[in-house]
């Protein structure tokens, strides 16, 4: 019997465990199956940030759809019609994004009236931001760099932070509030 | 491994009830199947004139039509169902297109055949209008259980599964269709009845697609 197929039962039998609710087996499937689906879709998102995306948008699948796993099934091509799927699904959302943002070079020339640029200017000035993010309290804090930094949607975000989808929305309008005043000052 | 994807592993963990499998796709496809034969065989036994059908029904032609028919509904349901899960090929979706062409032909042919023989009142309108509603009347319930019992998979490509499903259902209402239809079908009655089944397909994905879109957006 090859390592392959080995390892092929191996995670077949801690999904059986984990439909049946078993969470240490289903710690370590997790864990170990980050690298396979770094493996298949790594051809598609050169960078890591977007491999790490696609690997947790699929992890977050998986979860979801868990119970349509059947143990007499082998495990690997389940997982790897999941992480194909969503990894093309997260191209796509991108390719759509990408195609309705317009890029205007003009949009970042000084205009002739040194009102409108000291308006630009405030907006633009990003020197503190990073300051003014480590100063917001921890719940705004992690809403700011789960939604807004690393771009999480809300549910993902409530995933990874354990918090509702309210608070998180509650959490980034305040601040998103107290960062503008600290910015500009208002 | 990532502090975020480590950290998301940790909650889906917590977040790790026992779940229920889901029963084999071809056992929920007959479950689903028996179910609609035991509900409309019931209607058709009250209501149908079942002797005009089983005269009708020795005609060769007919009966390859009605067959090809009914084998079109059985394998879209069947596909849709397998397509519902992440593991089965996407060729399953090629499984109904044997007995859809062999549907749409053989139909093709009771036109053509009526129309010879009745010279130009072969392309007049028949009952036409009273086949679509009946189509659509029949599809629309079914496809609501079929497209319920389908979400349960949370398929990932739900569009393409809805368009499978949907074929099938309005597939079995021609069927149906074919016991209160005591008269053979024209080119326009044809036309008709496969624009019923194109309008369901394209109703049902469109709806499912939208559905995707707003369950996609609440979770954004």
């Amino acid at each position: 019997m090859t390592a392959e197929t080995d390892n092929e039962r191996r995670w077949s039998r801690l999904m059986a465990a984990a439909q049946d609710g078993d969470r240490a087996a289903y710690d370590v499937l997790l864990r170990e199956i980050v690298s396979f689906i770094r493996a298949t879709v790594f051809g598609q998102h050169r960078t890591e940030d977007r491999v790490q995306d696609v690997v947790q948008d699929v992890l977050l699948t998986v979860h979801r759809v868990r119970h349509t796993y059947d143990p007499q099934r082998p495990f690997k091509p389940w997982l790897s019609a999941i992480a194909r799927r969503r990894s093309i699904d997260l191209l796509r959302r991108r390719g759509r994004r990408s195609a309705l943002e317009i890029s205007d070079d003009r949009a970042y020339e000084t205009f002739p009236d040194p009102g409108a640029n000291r308006a630009m200017e405030v907006y633009a000035k990003t020197d503190g931001l990073g300051e003014a993010i480590a100063g917001l309290p921890e719940q705004q804090r992690e809403a700011v760099e789960l939604l807004k930094l690393k771009e999480l949607s809300l549910i993902e975000a409530s995933q990874v932070s354990g918090r509702s989808v309210a608070a998180l929305k509650v959490n980034m309008h305040r601040a998103i509030k107290s960062l503008r005043a600290r910015m500009t000052g208002e | 491994m990532a502090d975020e994807t480590a950290k998301l592993i940790e909650r889906l963990v917590a977040d790790a009830r026992p779940v229920r499998r889901l029963r084999p796709p071809a056992l929920r496809a007959c479950l689903w199947l028996l179910a609609v034969l035991a509900a409309s065989g019931v209607v058709i036994v009250l209501f149908a004139d079942l002797d005009v059908f089983f005269g009708r029904i020795t005609d060769s032609a007919l009966a390859i039509e009605w067959v090809a028919t009914l084998v079109t509904g059985i394998a879209a349901v069947l596909a849709a169902f397998q397509l519902s899960l992440p593991d089965r090929s996407p060729a399953w979706a090629l499984l109904p297109l044997p007995s859809f062409a062999l549907w749409v032909s053989s139909s093709g042919y009771s036109c053509f055949r009526h129309w010879i023989v009745y010279g130009p009142t072969g392309w007049e309108l028949g009952d036409s209008a009273n086949c679509f509603f009946f189509i659509l009347a029949f599809s629309l319930p079914l496809a609501a259980s079929l497209l319920f019992l389908l979400r349960r998979a949370a398929p990932l490509a739900p569009v393409r599964v809805a368009a499978m499903g949907a074929l099938g259902v309005s597939a079995l209402a021609a069927v149906a269709l074919q016991f209160f239809h005591p008269f053979d079908v024209t080119f326009v009655d044809l036309g008709v009845h496969l624009g019923a089944v194109a309008l369901v397909v394209l109703g049902v994905s469109a709806t499912e697609y939208f559905s995707a879109r707003g369950r996609a957006a609440r979770q954004a």
